[in-house]
């Protein structure tokens, strides 16, 4: 359960970019987690209301963006999606490629009064 | 009022994690951060690997573990600089927990430092702690199907060591197909088939340390 680690990662961030924007009351929080991230949403969102009791935060809905994981093949430029866990080209089958997203893990947008 | 933002959540971790490997750097130490799940052979492999190498070069370990220091005991009877971090609960080690740890070492005397982290499959993955590299074990009995259902660890490691092959008779299990899938996974991962009982194969991971020791000093 590294939720809890990583949620004290976002909570400081969404309060100090509310505190630098004079955000008495944080609304809604968007966050972008890639697909190859190990952050379970579900966890991450019990963690965000356990942890924001109390906080300018506290009340404010977590919105979610799951990245899919994509790849570029530099062998013959395609781009794709993996499929079970599979980061070679299906076009070409070079295992010479290169990561594009999935590896998210970033606040996107904080909202607020 | 929408403020856009745009901030890693893990970049407190990612600072300290920099941190620490500028001064891993400075000290000339090369550290690698162990992972596996519980019981795949860590604590065995880091004795075997002191065993062998200590003498040779000059080994630190850092033991994570939620509880206890039963690991710490085992490998500082064997001589090597050992500090115990116990994690009172969180299921990884970090860049903070990592620089408590290494300020009880003179990092200037080690040439290799192993971290050894808290055994699980999926968390220690997305904490960095200013590592060289990442290694990690698989062992045969936890099938070899585990590529597949935790691809970030396979994906983020240098070296997989497959352990416990002497067990290959009495488990189903496939080391080519742990190896095919991890190859998709990460082509450029180092494998080696070993077993920290027979001791079968550890040269070749003695020798992987012994030109990484040396390329970094």
């Amino acid at each position: 359960m590294h939720e809890l680690s990583i949620t004290q990662g976002l909570l400081q961030i969404v309060l100090e970019e509310a505190r630098k924007h004079s955000i008495s009351k944080v609304r809604l929080v968007k966050l972008r987690i890639g697909e190859l991230t190990a952050v379970e949403p579900s966890s991450l969102t019990f963690c965000f209301e356990l942890l924001t009791k109390d906080t300018p935060a506290d009340g404010a809905g977590l919105e979610i963006d799951v990245v899919p994981i994509k790849l570029k093949c530099l062998n013959c430029w395609e781009f794709f999606e993996t499929r079970d866990a599979s980061f070679v080209c299906p076009a070409c089958s070079s295992f010479n490629t290169e990561l594009i997203t999935g590896r998210e893990l970033y606040v996107e947008q904080i909202e607020g009064d | 009022m929408k403020i856009p933002v745009v901030r890693d959540i893990l970049e407190a971790n990612e600072r300290i994690a920099a941190e620490n490997r500028r001064i891993f750097n400075e000290n000339r130490v090369f550290v690698l951060n162990l992972m596996s799940a519980p019981g795949a052979g860590k604590t065995s492999l880091l004795e075997r690997t002191v065993d062998t190498l200590n003498g040779e070069m000059q080994i630190g370990i850092i033991e994570g573990d939620i509880q206890s220091s039963i690991d710490a005991a085992r490998l500082s009877k064997k001589g090597v600089a050992t500090v115990q971090i116990n994690t009172d609960g969180a299921c990884h080690l970090d860049g903070n927990m990592i620089r408590g740890a290494f300020s009880h070492l003179d990092l200037k005397s080690l040439d290799l430092l192993i971290v050894e982290n808290v055994g699980n499959l999926v968390c220690p993955a997305e904490f960095v702690m200013g590592e060289d590299h990442k290694v990690m074990i698989l062992s045969v009995s936890e099938g070899d199907d585990k590529p597949l259902k935790y691809p970030l660890m396979f994906r983020e490691s240098s070296v997989l060591l497959i352990n416990k092959i002497d067990l290959l008779p009495y488990v189903d299990c496939s080391i080519n197909k742990i190896k095919e899938s991890s190859l998709k996974i990460n082509p450029d991962l180092t494998i080696f088939e070993i077993s920290c009982k027979t001791q079968e194969g550890l040269i070749g991971w003695y020798q992987w340390l012994r030109d990484m020791v040396r390329t970094s000093s």
